[in-house]
């Protein structure tokens, strides 16, 4: 019997020792936590109350609404689609909740079951018409987030007869329901949401899906390639379904935190948060063009959205000033990632 | 032996245009059939039909002798026919062996990526084809062009195809590097693949090929074993034959 010599399958000798900063550039989140760093010691040179536990409850629960939806929105940018109707659905999911427990007496639990269900079918009809028709998801839940916008303003104003829908703190399971949604927590004598356990679990559970699943791989090649995946045996219609149903669920967790903590919600509610959404994950590296991004990274674009309007607040400022803060972001988030883009996707003949 | 693929006077039609009609070969294990056509000549068609895109709707399509009709490419790769295509091989931006293991992911017991393993694995199926990257971590779009359609051609032999569809795999190519992935079809036949290749090229197709199969407007022009065809005659026959001595002539007529 012979015994080969088989070398240690070593590091490979071509490889030195790569930089550190070619190891950075390829990492999407990058970008976005250098953003946050600076706007953080920015904003606790700048003002006082920023740097308190006070202030950080208010900015971290800013960032945490948007954060949960920013995460989700980021997992269906990578995988190559939009949801514009994921504001208005953070208000249809509030309002179901609202109205089937103020107005037809449904216990709270059962009201945020159904709200469930609703959001997940409107998630899925999203995807099954995007896939169906081929048409850019842009187009497509556009019309959806019209069609949301009038739902709501319409059944609001049948069930109640005004667009606002009130009285949470009357029905049943308001306190066991609030306390899983909108319940606080002590750190340091100060109150802190628990919608920031929320946003943390969720990016959490998010990105570990993204990284180290099958579907995560998935998502990555759909919106990459989505031809080529299919050639090679992706389910590309049943995982990009999937992603916008995620949304869906996302939206229905928000909507779920607002009306609990806030026991009233508005018809018109939630419009324009779509794009947030949208900016916040492109600053956490997501590409336009999907197939590149990070759930981490979208959950920090949040972050640095949720410190800079408040920073803004604390430093006194007119918050005139926040929109200009955040174009001049976007733009800088948009060429990094290109540049991102550009060094991965190089071509050589 | 039966063959692993046998087609018999296979047609497909899109509405009124008939895309492909009573064309036939087989394809054995080891060996490689080359599929030569200019454009439009219903190369794209045939292939798609093998590799479970579209139906056929004329005539017989057997695979190991069972007489056969796939409704998806997941089912045709179920029957261990991979198909390689031109510029969709890979996902650009997603790194080497997570385009290898793309929709058969190696997992550990507790349902995450066994990202190790994955790693690992490809590295080695890379080499076992002789082909040798620094890092399987880098994105698949810094590769070049051939060693892209060499990571699809070693995940298909990898993942145990026993047909090997490689649709134009160096029409974009330089020289040199459809010369390398040349040697990998090579390769591939020698482990005992049936390979079908798809080429405008005879000068691609004549080294590695068993039997040459010319397609023209949708029909078979011609049928042949190597050892009934030289190079020369190949070409000349691909060129449209009499039809290019003509042009040839009428050229040297605007010269003079």
């Amino acid at each position: 019997m012979t015994v080969t010599a088989q070398a240690p399958p070593a590091a490979d000798e071509r490889l030195g020792k790569p930089r550190l900063l070619d190891q950075l550039v390829v990492r999407p989140e990058i970008g976005a936590l250098l953003g946050a760093l600076l706007v953080f010691l920015f904003f606790s040179v700048v003002t006082e109350q920023f740097l308190s536990l006070g202030g950080a409850a208010t900015w971290l629960d800013d960032a945490s609404m948007l954060g949960i939806m920013a995460v989700a929105v980021a997992l269906l940018m990578i995988g190559g689609e939009f949801d514009l109707s994921a504001g208005v659905m953070t208000a249809s999911t509030a309002l179901v909740t609202a109205i089937l427990s103020t107005q037809l007496g449904l216990g709270v639990w059962l009201s945020l079951l159904v709200s469930l269900a609703f959001a997940l079918a409107v998630g899925a009809l999203n995807g099954w018409l995007v896939m169906r028709t081929g048409l850019p998801s842009f187009i497509v839940t556009l019309g959806s987030f019209l069609a949301l916008q009038g739902l709501n303003l319409g059944v609001t104003r049948l069930m109640t007869g005004s667009v606002q829908v009130s009285g949470m703190r009357d029905t049943v399971g308001y306190e066991s329901a609030g306390f899983l949604f909108a319940s606080t927590f002590q750190v340091g004598g100060q109150s802190f949401y628990v919608s920031i356990i929320w946003w943390v679990l969720f990016t959490v559970i998010a990105s570990t899906v993204l990284v180290r699943t099958k579907f995560g791989n998935w998502i990555f090649a759909i919106g990459g390639a989505a031809q080529s995946s299919r050639a090679v045996g992706v389910p590309v219609v049943r995982s990009k379904i999937l992603l916008f149903m995620t949304t869906a669920f996302a939206a229905w967790l928000v909507g779920s935190i607002n009306i609990l903590r806030y026991a009233s919600v508005q018809a018109n509610q939630g419009i324009g948060l779509e794009f947030q959404y949208i900016i916040a994950a492109v600053i956490g590296g997501c590409l336009l063009t999907g197939g590149f991004g990070s759930a981490v990274g979208a959950a920090i674009g949040a972050l640095i959205f949720g410190m800079a309007r408040q920073g803004i607040v604390y430093a006194g400022w007119n918050s005139d000033w926040f929109q200009l803060f955040l174009g001049v972001m976007l733009l800088a988030a948009v060429l990094v990632n290109n540049m991102l883009r550009r060094r991965a996707e190089r071509v050589k003949r | 032996m039966t063959s692993l693929i046998e087609v018999e006077n296979i047609g497909k039609t899109y509405g009124s245009v008939i895309a492909l009609s009573d064309v036939s070969t087989v394809v054995n294990a080891g060996e490689v059939t080359c599929v030569l056509g200019d454009n439009g000549a219903g190369k794209s068609t045939l292939i798609k039909i093998l590799a479970g895109v579209h139906q056929h709707d004329q005539g017989s399509f057997r695979v190991e002798g069972e007489e056969i009709r796939f409704s998806s490419p997941r089912e045709a790769l179920d029957h261990g026919i991979a198909t390689v295509y031109q510029d969709l091989a890979v996902v650009p931006l997603m790194s080497v062996w997570r385009n290898f293991f793309l929709g058969s992911e190696p997992t550990t017991k507790f349902g995450f990526l066994d990202r190790k393993k994955g790693r690992e694995i490809t590295k080695k199926a890379l080499s076992d084809m002789g082909i040798d990257l620094r890092d399987v971590e880098q994105p698949v779009g810094t590769l070049s062009g051939g060693e892209r359609q060499c990571v699809a051609i070693a995940r298909a032999v990898h993942f145990g195809a026993k047909v090997l569809i490689l649709d134009e795999p160096t029409a974009a190519l330089g020289v040199k590097q459809a010369g390398v992935v040349l040697k990998y079809v090579a390769q591939a036949r020698d482990r005992g693949l049936g390979v079908v290749l798809i080429t405008h090229n005879p000068h691609h197709a004549y080294p590695v090929g068993n039997r040459f199969l010319l397609l023209k407007r949708g029909r078979a022009l011609g049928s042949y074993e190597k050892s009934e065809i030289g190079l020369e005659e190949l070409t000349r026959q691909m060129a449209g034959g009499a039809e290019l001595e003509a042009l040839a002539h009428e050229l040297r007529g605007v010269e003079a």
